[in-house]
């Protein structure tokens, strides 16, 4: 049993006017084996929140804390993050020219892993699981992302979630430019994921549709770079419904 | 003697006395930017030089006399006209007319002693096929020409590996005659050296000529790597493809890349890219690139050019090592992946994987397997 625990974390961004303060005290815990939606609308620090999770450097962490369990993750440099069990698969993937799939996966899993997998018994794996989401096994000798389509990008991020099974998912709008059954496989994957790990999830998402496929346990809406609401996956379809214009009027300042 | 008009892209002057040539002080165009201390004893004969010869178990390869060979080359510059002058011998690789020879031809340039004059003839005979590996091991000051004719119809990739001790110094004219439909690739990987000025140039003797320059350099600690394009498109429906990448690290690695691009008048329906990247690794050192594209006639195909220098992608590496990779790795891993694509373009895989590790070596990374295991 893991638990992430985030703690009143702020954060902000350096700009040309200035530091801009993006997240303004988020508080959320998340344990093994639990789902927790994160809903909220475009700009809100959704992407920022997963980004500092990652230790993305352009992000300063100003107060607050992040913990996996006990341990203090913003004090661990991006590379221990992900070997101490986070994954974050992002909404805008990277390319990296030149840097074939089959062997950025080699090197994530040996680095996560500790050691090198087997050539044999690896090579299986990889395409076993790029088959279990449906993607050509010539995607393997393609350079990083590059030339992807949308679709293409978010199943190369589940299928390195499959190979590195962290111990905890952070899914930044994975849902996003999926045509329906695209969606359905991408979901797939990540059910899969859940159910064979046991890792919790964060799922960030701007809309209630990939919430048909994946159940969350909890769903939060964050507006303006804080949760303003928690509750369970009723939550989900009032905002389906009701958008989030209450939540937003809510979250401005008096 | 020949002299051509002021202000054109083509060399000013082609002759084999050096006296034709006055002694560089910096000032001019194409010395500007070379460490000319550094480079001294280029710039005057040595009579006590060595000789360079080719070491290889290939039949087509010989050491000859210098008098025994029919250059089709004029030296263009100071440094050209005294290696011509000061060498006895001759590296010859003929490639007999129509033949097709699978293996590539390695040769290993080796000097005599410590400074030495190099001349090296390779002749693609008409409608043959072959590839050809020099390397070029930095252990000893060498100055010379490598000449290349690819005769109508051939075909023929050069890789050059400039590799070794950082110490000493190479200065190279590569210049290439292409026939009637023939394609030239060549490729210089530019890893050892204290100071290294390649000069490649290609000209067509006929129509339907294609001209692929690639390289690659790694420039670390104080190396001073020149690069010194220059592809004259005189005749008509002829391509050419120059695609040069450089990484740099430590604040005194020094590298030019000029690519002179001249498209006359006569030569309708040309295809013409340039190209240099440069990536730098570090804080501090200098790159220098400038591509030079003069058009006499608006009736081509294409013809570009493109040059940036950028310090290392942020985000690159974020992703790997979000992935767990640790910041070196991940690092590494985008300078070779930065270099992959040309060294691609060879069609040599064997060597392509022979060059991405002796990258990996100077990059400090230990490379077991190749990338596509
Ligand atoms: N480099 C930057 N400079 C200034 N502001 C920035 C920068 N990067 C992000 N922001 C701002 O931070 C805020 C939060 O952005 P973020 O990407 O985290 O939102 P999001 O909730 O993920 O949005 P979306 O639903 O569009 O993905 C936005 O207002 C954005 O404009
Ligand atoms: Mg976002």
């Amino acid at each position: 049993m893991s638990e992430l625990v985030i703690n009143d974390l702020h954060a902000s961004i350096e700009t040309d006017a200035g530091d801009k303060e993006i997240l303004r005290g988020v508080t959320l815990s998340v344990e093994s084996g639990r789902t927790h939606a994160v809903m909220g609308p475009n700009g809100s620090g959704k992407s920022t929140l997963a980004y500092v999770i990652a230790g993305h450097p352009k992000y300063q962490v100003t107060s607050g804390s992040i913990t996996l369990d006990g341990e203090d993750v913003l004090a661990m440099s991006v590379d221990e993050r992900a070997r101490a069990g986070l994954f974050l698969a992002m909404q805008y993937p990277v390319e990296v020219p030149g840097v074939s799939v089959s062997n950025f996966l080699r090197t994530s899993v040996t680095a996560v892993k500790g050691e090198a997998p087997k050539l044999r018994t690896w090579v299986k794996e990889m395409k076993e699981a790029m088959a279990d989401l449906q993607m050509d096994p010539a995607f393997a000798e393609r350079s990083v992302n590059e030339g992807f389509s949308g679709g293409e990008k978010k199943r190369h991020e589940i299928l390195q979630l499959a190979l590195l099974r962290p111990k905890f998912a952070i899914l930044d709008e994975t849902d996003s430019g999926l045509d329906v059954d695209a969606l359905r496989i991408v979901a797939e994957g990540v059910n899969r994921y859940r159910e064979s790990s046991g890792a919790g999830t964060l799922l960030i998402t701007h809309y209630t549709r990939i919430l048909r496929y994946i159940t969350p346990d909890v769903v939060h809406v964050f507006v303006d770079g804080r949760i303003v609401e928690s509750g369970g996956a009723d939550l989900a379809e009032v905002l389906e419904t009701e958008g989030y214009e209450r939540f937003i009027t809510a979250a401005q300042p008096a | 003697m020949t002299i051509a008009p002021p202000h054109d892209l083509a060399p000013r002057v082609a002759s084999f006395d050096p006296d034709s040539f006055g002694v560089p002080t910096g000032r001019e165009l194409e010395w500007r930017f070379a460490p000319l201390d550094v480079l001294k004893p280029f710039f005057s004969l040595d009579p006590e030089a060595g000789t360079v010869t080719g070491i290889s178990t290939s039949e087509f390869v010989a050491n000859v006399p210098i008098e025994s060979v029919a250059s089709t080359w004029t030296p263009t510059d100071l440094t050209g006209a005294l290696a011509r002058s000061g060498a006895r011998s001759a590296v010859v690789i003929d490639i007999p007319r129509e033949a097709r020879v699978d293996e590539p031809v390695v040769v290993r340039l080796e000097a005599s002693s410590s400074f030495a004059y190099q001349h090296v003839e390779i002749t693609a005979g008409a409608f043959s096929s072959a590839r050809i590996v020099i390397e070029a091991n930095t252990v000893a000051d060498i100055s010379g020409a490598i000449v290349i004719n690819v005769a109508d119809g051939a075909e023929l990739t050069l890789l050059m590996v400039v590799d070794g001790p950082k110490e000493h110094r190479l200065v190279a004219h590569l210049p290439a005659t292409v026939g009637r439909d023939a394609r030239f690739t060549a490729c210089t990987v530019t890893l050892g050296g204290r100071a290294v000025r390649l000069l490649p140039s290609v000209h067509y003797r006929s129509s339907g000529g294609s001209a692929e320059l690639l390289g690659v350099f790694l420039a670390e600690g104080e190396q001073f790597f020149e690069q010194r394009i220059f592809v004259e498109h005189e005749q008509p429906h002829c391509t050419s493809n120059v695609i040069y990448k450089g990484a740099l690290s430590g604040a005194l690695a020094h590298t030019v890349w000029i690519g002179d691009v001249l498209v006359r008048r006569e030569a309708i329906g040309t295809q013409t890219y340039e190209m240099n990247r440069n990536l730098l690794l570090s804080d501090g050192p200098r790159a220098d690139s400038v591509p030079n594209l003069e058009l006499e006639t608006g009736d081509v195909v294409s013809a570009g050019h493109a040059s940036a220098t950028g310090r290392f992608d942020d985000e690159q590496l974020f992703y790997l090592q979000s992935r767990g990779i640790p910041a070196e790795l991940a690092r590494q891993l985008v300078v070779r992946g930065f270099f992959a694509d040309v060294l691609g373009r060879l069609g040599m895989p064997a060597w392509r994987d022979t060059m991405m590790q002796r990258i990996s070596a100077r990059l400090g990374m230990a490379d077991e397997e190749s990338d596509d295991a």
